[in-house]
């Protein structure tokens, strides 16, 4: 049963004060991912957004444990926490693994296939940004089309994003999840029931990012949003293979009212330089995905 | 009770492993280390052996999974040869700058390009600046007990430990080996107990983004900068002599086999030339000179033991009567010499030790390294010397014209 607003945990995990952006999407998405986790969690991060959310020696703004790791090493750091915690006879300790885009979808991801086929007990989070943000917005395989990064500064990104849910999917774990910030019942409701899985979960989240995707950073909620209501971002879980639309996702796909695509490329300079033939494209790999999956929710 | 078996290299340090108690294995096959962690799956997979075996998909995963589960407070173990440690090269530096007593087995194998399987030390050598203790072995009983001492070191240092041996020359080759008594390393080696471990009970972030100079806590206490935290390092692997040589003598007085610590010495006291050499090929040297003393050249022979933290002091004590310096090794630092030649010199200059050193290129890619060519090449040498020659760079055996 998804959880009442009012009976999400009051607790805060993150400490008043850190070194995100303004209107970062991952801090918003990061609160209400530990608020759901709650004790007894060990977190491992690579180089990321994350890293510099987390602060500086001697001083830190998450009162979580987190190891540090380097960024392939992600899911290997999660696969050797579970194994030392194991080895302790501490096996009720949450191991959470969170990385970006960058760390995810291209340096970390054989480490990630690795602890997926291994069926390692823990959480893997990446928080997509869609590109690397931490180090000055470059192109990662998770950047859509038509997007201007300081790897593709003139031509704009030529490819599609790279489809991670399908690649997780593949390894045949017992649970997956996409989420939003925008929408944190849904996100907290879908880390509840991650904790209490066994296995691989992973769990993605699109992250808006203010000076990467090039929006005032007041409109975050408001740009999550409209990438929903787009289905840029659909909210799904697949549990044990079984395909299910969430939240706002499941309420657009019940009445048949999602938006054009230009409502949400307009609002970010990223886009700027996009082509009508790029929008195009766009649009016609965001329709095919969304009927995948209303197919796959009716099945 | 202690009893004596006939070993490969690989099984020896197994035997060593199991003793030690273990609780987190993690590798990757790469010959020719794929035996010993082959061993130790079989034995957990048998229950004879109580540790948790992760099976990851590459070196750079394996020396990641002996990091973190070293933080929460585990024993870790993993071994490799050439690639694979080449692969780990970026992990073990946060093994040592996260000051984690990990111990691994590097089976010593020549690096590519091109492809060898074969032995030489060029891998652990390309490592020597990760700050990692290196100690070598020179046969399969120093493979055992030397695998028992770098827990003992580890975990009193705080710092990581490669324990070298040479790839096939001592991995596949067969000995009489000696197993230590369980109950005798038991009280030698006492349970891990790390000082700082992960736990949700006491939130710790762990290597996070750090600034170049000192900083203040929420509480007001001047912390470390990355420079002191260097710093720290440094005086950890100088410090390290000190428990290397304690854990030797120790273990002599234990077990009754004293491997020298930081180097051993053969027929030097008396010697006219000091052939220096690490591993399997110190080993082969002591051959060599006993066939020049036959011969009426009164030899020695210093192995290096401790490569990392250099026996600075060890080396400047032994070779201090020696007229003339012959040092053979498996590895180039390419653009100058054998590493160990430069590490040597460096140690000896302005201590008022003059005497000439010749440089040795051996072995690399598993060339054959006879002891009769290394006697002949002392001959050379001490020939050359006489008529001169101070300084002499050769590659042994290769066609280089």
């Amino acid at each position: 049963m998804p959880e009442k607003l009012f009976n999400v945990n009051q607790k805060e995990y993150i400490l008043p004060g850190n070194r995100s952006c303004q209107g970062c999407g991952l801090s918003l998405a990061y609160r209400y991912i530990l608020k759901a986790l709650r004790e007894n969690t060990i977190m491992t991060i690579p180089a990321s957004c994350l890293t510099v959310l987390h602060g500086l020696y001697p001083t830190t703004s998450v009162n979580v444990p987190c190891l540090n790791c380097t960024f392939a090493s992600t899911a290997a750091s999660a696969s050797g926490l579970v194994a030392g915690l194991a080895a302790m006879n501490r096996t009720d300790t949450t191991v959470v693994a969170m990385a970006g885009d960058g760390g995810t979808f291209d340096i970390g991801l054989q480490a990630l296939s690795g602890a997926a086929e291994r069926g390692t007990d823990f959480i893997y989070v990446c928080y997509d940004n869609e590109g690397y943000m931490n180090t000055g917005t470059q192109r990662s395989s998770a950047t859509p089309i038509g997007a201007l990064t300081t790897t593709t500064p003139v031509l704009t990104k030529q490819q599609n994003k790279k489809d991670m849910m399908k690649i997780m999917e593949a390894h045949d774990i017992p649970y997956l999840a996409m989420m939003s910030p925008s929408y944190p019942v849904d996100l907290y409701d879908k880390f509840v029931k991650a904790k209490r899985i066994k296995g691989t979960r992973y769990m993605q989240i699109s992250a808006p990012c203010p000076p990467g995707w090039v929006f005032p950073p007041k409109d975050t909620v408001k740009l999550g949003r409209l990438a929903v209501e787009t289905s840029v971002v659909v909210l799904y879980e697949i549990e044990d293979g079984k395909f299910r639309l969430t939240g706002r996702s499941k309420t657009l796909a019940e009445k048949g009212t999602r938006a054009p695509l230009v409502q949400y490329i307009e609002k970010q300079g990223r886009f700027k330089k996009m082509s009508m033939e790029q929008l195009g494209k766009m649009q016609k790999w965001v329709d095919g995905k969304w009927n995948e999956y209303l197919k796959r929710a009716e099945g | 009770m202690s009893e004596v078996k006939i070993l490969t290299g690989n099984q020896a340090a197994a035997a060593a492993v199991k003793l030690c108690k273990v609780q987190v294995i993690s590798a990757y096959p790469i010959t020719p280390s794929t035996s010993l962690t082959e061993t130790l799956a079989e034995w957990i997979e048998r229950g004879e052996l109580k540790a948790e075996y992760v099976r990851v998909e590459s070196e750079h995963s394996v020396m990641t999974v002996c990091v973190a589960a070293a933080t929460v407070g585990a024993r870790v173990f993993t071994s490799t040869s050439s690639h694979g440690l080449l692969y780990m090269h970026e992990q073990l530096h946060w093994a040592a700058g996260s000051r984690l007593p990990i111990v691994t087995c590097v089976v010593n194998r020549g690096v590519g390009a091109p492809w060898s399987i074969f032995n030489d030390q060029q891998d652990s050598i390309a490592q020597r600046d990760t700050g990692w203790i290196q100690l070598y072995c020179r046969d399969n009983q120093e493979i055992i007990d030397t695998v028992i001492q770098a827990y003992r070191i580890a975990e009193q240092a705080y710092c990581p430990v490669m324990v070298c041996y040479d790839g096939f020359v001592l991995s596949h080759t067969m000995m009489p080996v000696e197993i230590p008594d369980a109950e005798k390393v038991n009280a030698f080696l006492p349970p891990y107990k790390p000082h700082t471990f992960l736990s949700p009970e006491e939130p710790r972030n762990i290597n996070p983004v750090i600034f170049p100079s000192q900083r203040r806590d929420d509480l007001g206490i001047l912390r470390d900068g990355y420079m002191e935290f260097r710093w720290k390092l440094q005086n950890a692997l100088e410090g390290a002599r000190e428990i290397i040589v304690a854990a030797n003598r120790e273990y002599a007085e234990s077990f009754g086999r004293d491997h020298g610590g930081m180097l051993w010495s053969y027929k030097t006291d008396d010697a006219e030339v000091c052939i220096v050499g690490m591993g399997s090929l110190a080993s082969e040297a002591t051959a060599a000179a006993d066939l020049l003393r036959e011969g009426g050249i009164r030899a020695g022979v210093v192995g290096i033991r401790a490569y990392r933290p250099f026996p600075r002091q060890e080396v400047r004590e032994v070779l201090k009567k020696a007229p003339a310096i012959v040092i053979f090794e498996k590895n180039v630092s390419y653009g100058y010499e054998g590493a160990l030649s430069a590490d040597l010199k460096a140690a000896l200059y302005g201590t008022g030790i003059d005497a000439p050193v010749h440089n040795y290129i051996a072995g690399l890619g598993g060339r054959d390294v006879k002891a009769a060519e290394l006697a002949e090449a002392v001959r050379a040498s001490l020939a050359d010397i006489a008529s001169g020659t101070r300084e002499r760079q050769t590659w042994l055996n290769c066609v280089t014209e």
